[in-house]
């Protein structure tokens, strides 16, 4: 299946381990992506905030460079894919909005006429690829493991533009792959709150305790792991760890999985190759208990 | 129908017992408090009941001990926001079946909140919120006579339907990540309050507003989660409001905060390359002159780099950046 592959700035950045394993995982789960090079950053909302017309531009840009593939635009964050949703949404229900964005990229070349569907990896598995697909592709059951699902803010909210209304099971997608890949999933209340990304820059000892706050909760409940399908949790909840445990004056060093990186591991994949000896917080004890090394 | 309820009920060794002190504000964290008890009640109800219906029959007929407060019963009046299955809802508002979960409904007092007893949180950290936006009109000179109406156009007006309609019910602040972490935090329906008397054409005091906002605690202090704009049950949409207050205030002037550095920074990134630069973006916002912040930062990027996992330093372009730059001087606006 072709589609419009969307990687984000931050898998381009400071988590290339996202970039690798998704680009892993593509084979087996029979995904030909076709990579939207010059496609440009969505603006994460911060360029919406000030300026609106500017982010229906770029984001409208995206979308026509989708359209014209004729495939589905696929994203691996969840930032990305809240972003993308909304100005989709809005640029197919309101015409005054798009013709507004397509006067601004019609000089580039580009026009935009509302077709692209937007779509998460871990929608991609449950809606296009298919469950039955997923399990033929596993090669070794992450059985033993017990995993809290993250799923960062913008891939659960707000629900009406992202499908949840129509498509209510968006919201379970997690916690059902941890199981089908064979590992438990925790259930936690942290699973659908926020990391505290947003306000790092503004806030930063509350942001950090944001974050940690959701592990703790986790690891409470016997968490081995989290899996996150955004790269910007990742970046809080992982690269941040020592900081939040220090704000927080508690032992934390729970691993953070990305979503693709997860999938590789059932799918065979050395961890190595899945860049899981590259975070912050080593991935060491979570592997030993599925008997892998890094 | 029978539904089973399972009740947080007060726990009197809470902390709220030990230390509140009658008509002052409880410290914070509430949700440090020892567990709460649960106690599970069985109801005979309709199938259209909602939580609300359930918990009076059980005060009524079962557990006179139960406190819940309610009046409308209807969501006008704004007394019965509670956690259902862990979320703020209207219990009058929120239908029993649809909140039943592996056979039960789970209804409780918000952790974020002190408790008074069962369902019924102090409301105080709530009304000292919403009173600190000033949430009145400052009238604009010339007041009209008393005998005559202020007259503003419907538009301006229609404009303000959504922040006007909020019942002061708090569910929003009930589940605002920020308020979790940061009790100083002014919360959604403060803020949205406060766009309310920011946007109305009467109000004469629309920049000091702004000026006060912008400051620690106002609307640089929300973490953009979307959670108070799914739990309002009346559409206010907070998060939203507190968006417009950014954008307002930034042209207001007001920009020498974080948040106006962070959106700059963002801005000129994407401009110049069609990507983000994390390298640059956080001592940016920080601010470039802000060494104290700035050393806050450092042990987490040693640790990023040390993991392999900081940007690559020199910062790649997208191809056709060019388009992405004449996009920007195009749309003109604060980041041409
Ligand atoms: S009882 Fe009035 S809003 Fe629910």
């Amino acid at each position: 299946m072709k589609v419009a592959f969307y990687p984000g700035c931050v898998s381009k950045g400071a988590c290339p381990e996202l970039y690798v394993s998704a680009k892993m995982v593509a084979e087996p789960l029979g995904l030909e992506l076709h990579e939207l090079e010059s496609a440009p950053c969505t603006g994460a909302g911060v360029l919406s905030e000030q300026n609106r017309d500017l982010a229906d531009a770029l984001n409208g840009l995206t979308l026509a460079m989708a359209e014209a593939q004729g495939a589905e635009l696929m994203t691996i964050c969840s930032t990305c894919q809240g972003v993308l949703s909304d100005h989709n949404y809005h640029l197919k229900k309101d015409e005054v909005r798009r013709d507004k964005a397509n006067a601004t990229i019609a000089d580039q070349g580009f026009r935009y006429s509302g077709t692209t569907t937007v779509k998460h990896l871990l929608w991609m598995l449950f809606e296009d690829i298919g469950i039955e697909r997923v399990e033929r592709a596993i090669k070794r059951k992450l059985t033993g493991l017990k995993i809290a699902p993250f799923y960062g803010c913008y891939i659960l909210r707000p629900s009406e533009a992202l499908g949840l209304r129509e498509r209510p099971e968006r919201k379970t997608y997690l916690d059902r792959l941890i199981a089908l890949l064979g590992a438990e999933p925790v259930e936690y209340r942290g699973a659908t709150k926020c990391c505290g990304f947003p306000m790092l820059t503004f806030n930063r000892d509350k942001a950090l305790a944001m974050g940690g706050n959701h592990i703790l909760e986790a690891k409470d409940k016997g968490a081995d792991l989290l899996v996150t399908p955004c790269p910007l949790c990742h970046l809080n909840l992982d690269g941040q760890q020592p900081d939040a445990a220090r704000v927080l004056k508690k032992d934390i060093g729970v691993p953070i999985f990305h979503l693709p990186q997860l999938l590789g591991l059932a799918f065979g994949f050395e961890p190595e190759q899945l860049r899981l000896n590259h975070h912050v917080v080593p991935t060491k004890g979570a592997l030993e208990k599925v008997e892998l090394k890094v | 129908m029978q539904f089973t309820i399972e009740v947080g009920r007060y726990n009197p060794e809470g902390r709220y017992a030990e230390t509140a002190v009658p008509g002052e504000a409880f410290p914070a964290p509430w949700n440090a408090s020892p567990a709460r008890r649960y106690q599970t009640y069985t109801v005979e109800l309709p199938q259209h009941a909602v939580v609300l219906d359930a918990l009076i029959a059980i005060r009524e007929y079962q557990d006179p001990s139960l406190a819940v407060r309610c009046a409308c019963r209807s969501a006008i009046c704004g007394s019965c926001a509670m956690w259902i299955n862990g979320h703020a809802n209207l219990a009058c508002k929120s239908k029993l079946e649809s909140f039943t979960k592996d056979g039960k409904t789970r209804v409780e007092s918000p952790p974020s909140m002190p408790i008074i007893r069962d369902l019924v949180c102090d409301m105080k950290p709530f009304w000292d919120k919403h009173l600190a936006v000033k949430p009145w009109l400052e009238n604009k000179e010339p007041v009209p006579p008393p005998d005559e109406e202020y007259r503003v156009p419907n538009a301006a007006m229609e404009e303000l339907i959504q922040e006007v309609s909020c019942i002061s019910c708090s569910a929003c602040l009930m589940d605002c990540e920020s308020f979790a972490v940061n009790p100083d935090f002014l919360g959604p329906q403060a803020l949205a309050q406060a766009y309310r008397y920011v946007g109305d054409p009467r109000d004469d005091k629309t920049k000091e507003r702004l000026g006060e906002l912008s400051k620690a605690g106002g609307i640089w202090d929300c973490t953009h989660c979307f959670e108070c704009v799914q739990q309002c049950p009346k559409g206010v949409a907070p998060l939203e409001q507190i968006l417009k207050l950014r954008k307002l205030a930034v042209d207001a002037g007001f920009t020498n905060n974080p948040g106006t550095r962070h959106a700059d920074a963002f801005a000129d990134s994407v401009k110049h390359s069609g990507r983000l630069n994390e390298l640059t973006l956080m001592p940016k916002s920080t601010g470039l002159f802000n060494i104290v912040g700035q050393l806050k930062t450092l042990p987490s990027a040693i640790n990023m780099a040390r993991a392999g996992k900081l940007p690559p330093l020199i910062h790649k372009s997208i191809p056709g950046v060019e388009r992405i730059k004449k996009i920007f001087q195009r749309v003109g606006g604060r980041f041409k």
